[in-house]
C-alpha cells in the first residue's frame, strides 16, 4: 500500500469540523426530545394522579360547570343513611334535600347560596359521575343529566342526634372523633338552622343578632379554654420536670393571692393539701397558677405552637387558628391567668379535640378527615381514603403520664359524671369566665376506653356553668352510646 | 343533541390532530412518493380540524361573524399553501404545513377567547406572510449576510437599549416600544438578528479571541434584557449561545461552562431581583398565595386539570379565569377546552419543527448556514419549553409566549421570519443538489 493512501485513510478516520457539530447537533435534538418527553410525562402524571386534588377547589370556579351535565350526588352518613339528596321538584327544578334537616346543618352544611362543609368538601366528587361509559352517551343523548358520585362520610346519625339531643337549645360545640384513626364522628354546633331552603331564610338568619347561626363553633368557634387549657401547663411542667414531678406538693387555701390580685378555684373550694395529679384531677387554680408561675416562658410559647396553637390546623374544613400570645416578657398575672386557661389564650373545640385524641393515641395525631369514600350512583367504590398520620404532639411517655392524669380525673376528681361500671374513661373539665357577671363556658374534653380509646370528645356550652356538671354529662351520653351499641353488635 | 356533538368533535378532533402528528414524524423516513402522500393527508387534517372547531364555535354561541371571519382564516391558509409551493417550488412542505396547522390552531382559540383580538392577529398574521415571502429568496440570494456580523449587533443592541430606555412596561417586565399606535416588541426581532451576528462571528473564525469577542456581546444582549426585567427572553438567548458556540466549537468545555455560568447567573438573579424571587415562590408553592402570586399559575392548573385529557370542549371552560391567557398561558386555554391531548399534539408538532430545522442544519456545508440554522431552531424550541413548561408549573413561569399560537403582533411576524429563513436555507441546500444531478 501506497503511503498517501494510507495517509489518506487516516484523515477520513478523523472527523471534519462538520461532522463534528453534526454530531453535536444530533446529542442537541436528543436532549430537546428527552425534555419534552421529561415535560409530557410530568403532564400525563398530574393528569393521572394529582388532578382530582388539584382542582377540587374553591378558587375553581369551573366546578359549578359540571352541574349543567351532572346531578349532585348523595352525601351519606357511615352507615349509609342519606344526609344530603338532590331530587327534582313537580316544576322539573333541582332542589337539594336535607332529610335530618337542621341535624347536620354545620358539617354537611349547604350548596345553595355559596357551598360549606362537607358541600364544599366533596364538592368535586359530588359533581363527577363514574357510571359507566355508555350509560353516560346514552344519558347524553336523551339530554338527561348523569348522576353524581356519592360521598360516604364518617358521620355517625345515633352518635350526632344524641350530641344534639344533650346539647339541647344551649349554645355550643360538640365533636366526636375516633382517635387512633382521625375519623370525625359527629360534630354538632349550636345554634344550628334547616339547611332546606336555605336561600330562602338566609336574610333572616345573618340579620339575628348574638346569634351567629352560620357559624361552625366546632371549628371556628374560639373560646377561652379555662381548665381543659391545664392539659398543656401540665404537659409543659412534665417536660420540665421528668424525674420529679410526682414530688410536687401544694397547700390550696381556696384562693391565691399574688400582689393586689386575688384568684380563686371554682366556687372557692378548699382542695387542702394537692399532689401534681390531685391538683390537676381537682382542677385547682391556685395550684396550677403557683405552678404556671415556675415555667419557662419560652418553653411553654414552644409547647403551645408544637400543639398548633397560632398554627394550620390540619382541617379540611373552614376553622380558625387557635390563639396563645402570652410572650417572654408577660406579666406574672398574665402568666397566672394564662397558666389556668383564662387571660389571652382562646382555642376551637376541634383543636382541643385535637390535643386530646393526640393524647388517647400514644401522642400521635392523626388527621381529621370526613370522607370515607366516594361510590358512583350505583354504590360501586370510585376511591377510598385511609387514615393518616399528623404527626406526634408528644411522645409516648407524656401521652402516657397525661392519659393517667386524665383517668383519675374521671375516677376520684372533677369528672365524676363519666364514672361507670360499663366502660373506663378519661378527661378533663373546665368552666372558663369569658365576661364578668355572666355564667362559665363549660368544656369537657376526654376518651373512653382509657386502656384502648376508641372515641375521643370534646364538649362546649356556652354559659353552661361547671365543666363537670354540665359539659361532662353530655360526653357520658356519647361515651355510653358509641361503647354500647358497638357491643350490642 | 347538540351537547353530544359538541362533546363528541373533541374526540375526533384529537384523533384527527394525532394523526396529523403521526404523519409528521413518519414523513422523516420515507420516499418522496409517499411523503407527499402523507403530507397531503395533513392538509386534509388540518382543514378539518379547523372547520370541525369553527362549527362548533358557531352551534355554541350563534354568532353569525364567525362565517366571514372562518371563510377568511381558510381561504388564507389555502393561499398560504397553494402560492408558496407556486412560488417556492423546491420549499419544504412539511414545515410549511406545520406553520399553517400552528397558525390554525391559534386562529380557533384566539376567536374563542376575544374575536377581536383574533381579528387584529388574523390581519397581523397575512401581512407577516406577504412580508415574510422574500425571505427564502434574499436568503439564496446574498452570500453577504455572512459579512455583516457587527451590523446585527448594532442593530440588535441598540434596539434592546432602547426598549430599555423607552419601554413600556407591562406585568413587570419592559418589553414593547410605542410606535404611533402601534405596540413593538423588539426583543422579537433581536432574536433574529442575535442568531445571525453569532453565526457570522463563529464563521468568521472560532480561535479564542473571537469567541471571548462574541461571548463579551452575547453577554451584553442578555444583561440588558435582564434589566428590562424580560427574563423569558434573555434565557432564552443566552441558551441559544451556549449551544451555538458548542456546535461552532464541537469542544465540550464550552458547554460545561456555559450551564456552570448559566446557574451562578440563576442564583444571582434570584438574589438580587424581587420579581424572580415572587416568580419561584410561586412556581414552588402557588397554594400559598392562591390570591395574588399563586394565582395565575393555580388558575391554569384548575384549567388544564378541569378539562383534562379530552378537555371540556370549546366554550365550556373558564380559560378566561387565567390572566393573560390569550398571550404566555395560550396553552392552558387550548389544553382546557380541546384536550391535553390534543395540546400534547401542539406540542409534539413543534417539537417536529425543530427537529427539521436540525435536519436542516445538518445539511448545510456552510457553517455560516449551519449555525443560523440551528440557532433559530434552538430558540424556538426553548421558547416553546418555557411556555409550556410555565403553564403546568414544571418549571417556574418566564412570561414567553408559544409561537404561531399566542397573541401578539411582533411574535407571528418574527417567528414566520424565522420559518421563512430556514426555508430559504433548505431551498438553497435541495437546488444545489438537483443542479448537482443535473449535471451542472
Amino acid at each position: 500500500m501506497r503511503p498517501d493512501i494510507k495517509r489518506e485513510k487516516r484523515r477520513k478516520r478523523e472527523k471534519t469540523p462538520k461532522q463534528k457539530a453534526d454530531r453535536s447537533i444530533l446529542g442537541l435534538v436528543y436532549l430537546i426530545v428527552a425534555l419534552f418527553l421529561g415535560l409530557m410525562g410530568y403532564v400525563g402524571y398530574f393528569l393521572a394522579v394529582s388532578r382530582e386534588d388539584v382542582i377540587n377547589n374553591s378558587y375553581n370556579a369551573r366546578l359549578d360547570n359540571f352541574s349543567k351535565t351532572v346531578e349532585r350526588g348523595k352525601i351519606l352518613s357511615s352507615d349509609g343513611t342519606v344526609l344530603a339528596v338532590t331530587e327534582e321538584a313537580e316544576d322539573g327544578s333541582e332542589v337539594r334535600r336535607y332529610p335530618f334537616g337542621p341535624l347536620f346543618s354545620h358539617v354537611v352544611g349547604y350548596s345553595a347560596r355559596g357551598k360549606t362543609g362537607l358541600e364544599a368538601l366533596g364538592n368535586f366528587y359530588l359533581l363527577t359521575s363514574h357510571t359507566n361509559p355508555v350509560s353516560q352517551i346514552g344519558e347524553a343523548l336523551t339530554g338527561r343529566k348523569n348522576p353524581g358520585d356519592q360521598v360516604v362520610t364518617t358521620l355517625d346519625v345515633r352518635l350526632q342526634q344524641a350530641a344534639s339531643d344533650a346539647l339541647g337549645d344551649k349554645k355550643g360545640a360538640v365533636v366526636a372523633m375516633e382517635p387512633a384513626s382521625g375519623r370525625v364522628l359527629a360534630m354538632v354546633s349550636k345554634p344550628d338552622f334547616d339547611p332546606n331552603g336555605i336561600a330562602d331564610i338566609w336574610d333572616s338568619i345573618v340579620s339575628e343578632e348574638g346569634q351567629a347561626r352560620l357559624v361552625n363553633r366546632a371549628t371556628q368557634g374560639l373560646y377561652p379554654p379555662g381548665s381543659t387549657f391545664k392539659i398543656i401547663t401540665l404537659l409543659e411542667y412534665l417536660r420540665e420536670h421528668p424525674e420529679d414531678y410526682d414530688q410536687y406538693q401544694f397547700d390550696c387555701q381556696g384562693k391565691i393571692t399574688y400582689g393586689d390580685y386575688t384568684l380563686r378555684c371554682y366556687h372557692g373550694t378548699v382542695h387542702g393539701s394537692q399532689t401534681l395529679k390531685e391538683a390537676f384531677g381537682n382542677s385547682c387554680n391556685g395550684a396550677f397558677a403557683s405552678l404556671g408561675l415556675e415555667l419557662d416562658k419560652k418553653g411553654m410559647a414552644d409547647t403551645a405552637g408544637q400543639l398548633l396553637f397560632n398554627g394550620e390546623q390540619p382541617l379540611s374544613l373552614a376553622y380558625s387558628k387557635s390563639r396563645f400570645s402570652m410572650g417572654e416578657d408577660a406579666p406574672d398575672w398574665e402568666v397566672l391567668q394564662t397558666a389556668i386557661g383564662q387571660g389571652l389564650t382562646q382555642m376551637t373545640p376541634m383543636h382541643c379535640l385535637m390535643v386530646t385524641a393526640a393524647i388517647a393515641n400514644g401522642g400521635t395525631l392523626m388527621n381529621p378527615y370526613f370522607i370515607e369514600r366516594v361510590e358512583n350512583a350505583f354504590g360501586e367504590p370510585v376511591k377510598s381514603f385511609e387514615p393518616t398520620v399528623y404527626g406526634s404532639l408528644m411522645d409516648g411517655e407524656e401521652a402516657r403520664i397525661l392519659r393517667d392524669m386524665m383517668a383519675w380525673v374521671v375516677t376520684d376528681g372533677t369528672g365524676s359524671a363519666l364514672r361507670t361500671e360499663a366502660y373506663t374513661a378519661a378527661g378533663k373539665t373546665g368552666s372558663a369566665e369569658f365576661e364578668t357577671g355572666k355564667e362559665t363556658h363549660a368544656w369537657f374534653t376526654g376518651f373512653a376506653p382509657v386502656e384502648n380509646p376508641r372515641i375521643a370528645v370534646t364538649v362546649v356550652v356556652e354559659e353552661g356553668g361547671s365543666g363537670g356538671q354540665t359539659a361532662a354529662p353530655v360526653a357520658r351520653q356519647l361515651f355510653d352510646l358509641y361503647l354500647g351499641q358497638a357491643d350490642g353488635e | 343533541m347538540e351537547g353530544l356533538i359538541v362533546g363528541a368533535s373533541n374526540y375526533v378532533t384529537i384523533l384527527m390532530a394525532a394523526m396529523y402528528t403521526y404523519w409528521n414524524f413518519r414523513c422523516f423516513g420515507v420516499d418522496e412518493e409517499r411523503r407527499d402522500r402523507y403530507l397531503k393527508r395533513q392538509n386534509r387534517m388540518m382543514f378539518l380540524i379547523h372547520f370541525l372547531s369553527f362549527s362548533v364555535m358557531f352551534l355554541k354561541t350563534g354568532d353569525e361573524r364567525l362565517f366571514p371571519f372562518y371563510g377568511a382564516q381558510a381561504a388564507f391558509l389555502w393561499c398560504f399553501l397553494a402560492l408558496y409551493g407556486k412560488c417556492y417550488r423546491s420549499r419544504c412542505k412539511l414545515l410549511a404545513n406545520n406553520m399553517c396547522f400552528l397558525l390554525s390552531v391559534g386562529f380557533i382559540i384566539l376567536t374563542r377567547l376575544s374575536f377581536d383580538k383574533a381579528i387584529r392577529q388574523f390581519g397581523i398574521t397575512v401581512c407577516s406572510a406577504v412580508a415574510a415571502w422574500l425571505i427564502p429568496f434574499v436568503i439564496r440570494r446574498m452570500w453577504q449576510l455572512s459579512r455583516m456580523a457587527w451590523v446585527y449587533a448594532a442593530v440588535g443592541l441598540g434596539l434592546l437599549a432602547a426598549v430599555y430606555v423607552a419601554g413600556d412596561a407591562s406585568y413587570g417586565a419592559q418589553l414593547s416600544l410605542k410606535l404611533g399606535e402601534v405596540a413593538v416588541q423588539p426583543s422579537e426581532f433581536v432574536k433574529i438578528t442575535f442568531v445571525f451576528f453569532v453565526s457570522a462571528m463563529f464563521y468568521k473564525s472560532t480561535d479564542r479571541r473571537q469567541i471571548i469577542v462574541t461571548s463579551a456581546v452575547a453577554a451584553l444582549h442578555v444583561v440588558v434584557l435582564v434589566l428590562s426585567k424580560d427574563l423569558g427572553s434573555g434565557l432564552i438567548f443566552f441558551v441559544t449561545y451556549v449551544f451555538m458556540v458548542f456546535v461552532a466549537t464541537s469542544d465540550w468545555i464550552y458547554l460545561v461552562l456555559g450551564f456552570a455560568g448559566g446557574c451562578g447567573a440563576s442564583v444571582a438573579a434570584w438574589k438580587l431581583f424581587a420579581h424572580v424571587q415572587a416568580r419561584v415562590i410561586a412556581w414552588r408553592d402557588p397554594w400559598a398565595d392562591i390570591d395574588n402570586r399563586g394565582y395565575q399559575i393555580t388558575q391554569s392548573l384548575f384549567a388544564i386539570g378541569t378539562g383534562s385529557w379530552f378537555g371540556l370542549g370549546l366554550y365550556q371552560g373558564m380559560p378566561g379565569k387565567i390572566p393573560v391567557v390569550e398571550k404566555d398561558f395560550v396553552l392552558a386555554a387550548v389544553s382546557e377546552e380541546m384536550g391535553a391531548l390534543f395540546a400534547m399534539c401542539v406540542l409534539f408538532i413543534c417539537l417536529g419543527c425543530f427537529i427539521q430545522f436540525m435536519m436542516v442544519a445538518c445539511e448545510m456545508e456552510a457553517m455560516f448556514y449551519k449555525l443560523v440554522a440551528l440557532g433559530l431552531g434552538v430558540e424556538y424550541i426553548v421558547q416553546v419549553f418555557l411556555t409550556a413548561g410555565g403553564v403546568t408549573k414544571f418549571i417556574p413561569s418566564t412570561g414567553v409566549t408559544l409561537p404561531l399560537i399566542s397573541y401578539g403582533g411582533s411574535s407571528v411576524l418574527c417567528t414566520f421570519i424565522l420559518f421563512s429563513v430556514v426555508q430559504g436555507l433548505y431551498m438553497l441546500k435541495r437546488e444545489e443538489e438537483e443542479d448537482y444531478e443535473a449535471g451542472y
